[in-house]
């Protein structure tokens, strides 16, 4: 079990985690937070391995890695 | 679960204010996060000059002043020989760095000040709407250059870190990006080993951050690592220029 946390408060839906992620498991919400930004959300959590190369490359360290 | 990867404790609880997809808040959480690995947070001072850099105080719990435009550096002359214990980076844009601040820069690696440089290569000026910048490159539009940049009339792109490396005091001079996870991780590596050069030894380094600036470059954050790949690095290539 692992899963990226996108934290809405610091998310800008910059989309650059799209562009990393190896198995291709984060996405645009449909909705937007409070600035209007549609943040990045994570998708099929079961395939997430933790590398945290969405964390990594996030530049408004919005996002935590369980596993 | 066990947390694999969080947000830096050195950071506060204030989002940035900068553009989506912008590297500045990638380099702060570099920073951020050496800070807490050598214990430095509550020791670090952050000297900021003015650009984009100059919004930075709300967003990371290190103490900070700042500058006029350009003479960050010597500022942090004054503050690091008063204070010898106190680690210090300085961050700067390239047009502060290596246009307004030319003087500053050049003098304060001459003299081996012992502190670190952390200059942000975005090639524009952001802050001020994205004009054209000592770094922009040959025929690249800014809003001060709308048919791209021309060598004949305002002469070639200045690469700060090789102006750097060729003075005898830097120990350190190094080009990294930050474009990708494996480019991120290196030039994490980069500033920490600049910043224990200059808590253990007294020693000067120069650490150049090939950034984004998707707003003004007029692309999408998507397409910022092949924007990168092809036109910045060819001209601003990356590596250790000395030590």
């Amino acid at each position: 079990m692992a899963k990226a946390v996108i934290d809405e408060k610091f998310c800008k839906g910059c989309g650059l985690c799209f562009t990393v992620c190896p198995k291709k498991l984060l996405k645009a919400s449909e909705k937007t937070n409070a600035k209007g930004y549609y943040c990045a959300e994570q998708t099929e959590e079961e395939k997430c391995t933790a590398c945290s190369l969405c964390a990594i490359m996030c530049p408004d360290a919005a996002i935590t890695v369980y596993k | 679960m066990d947390v694999v990867y969080k947000r830096s404790g050195a950071l506060s609880d204030v989002s940035t204010t900068y553009c989506p997809g912008c590297s500045h808040g990638t380099a702060f959480k570099l920073i951020a996060e050496i800070s807490e690995e050598l214990d430095i947070v509550n020791k670090l001072v952050f000297a900021t000059p003015i650009g984009c850099t100059t919004f930075s105080a709300p967003f990371h719990k290190f103490s900070t002043f700042m500058s006029a435009h350009g003479r960050a550096p010597a500022n942090a002359t004054g503050f690091k020989r008063c204070n010898p214990k106190r680690p210090v980076i300085v961050y700067q844009g390239d047009g502060d760095c290596a246009a307004i601040g030319t003087g500053e820069s050049i003098h304060a690696a001459a003299r081996g000040e012992a502190f670190t440089v952390v200059m942000a290569n975005n090639q524009v000026y952001g802050m001020t709407g994205g004009q054209m910048a000592p770094t922009t490159l040959t025929g690249q539009k800014t809003t001060t250059t709308p048919n791209g940049r021309s060598v004949e009339v305002t002469g070639y792109p200045i690469r700060m870190a090789e102006q750097i490396a060729q003075l005898e005091a830097p120990r350190f001079v190094t080009r990294q990006s930050l474009h990708t996870p494996k480019n991120i991780l290196q030039a994490k590596a980069a500033i920490k080993k600049a910043l224990e050069l200059q808590i253990n030894e007294g020693a000067y380094s120069f650490v150049e951050l090939l950034c984004a600036c998707p707003t003004n470059w007029g692309i999408d954050p998507s397409g910022i690592k092949e924007y990168i790949e092809k036109n910045v690095i060819p001209y601003f290539p990356l590596g250790d220029l000395k030590g």
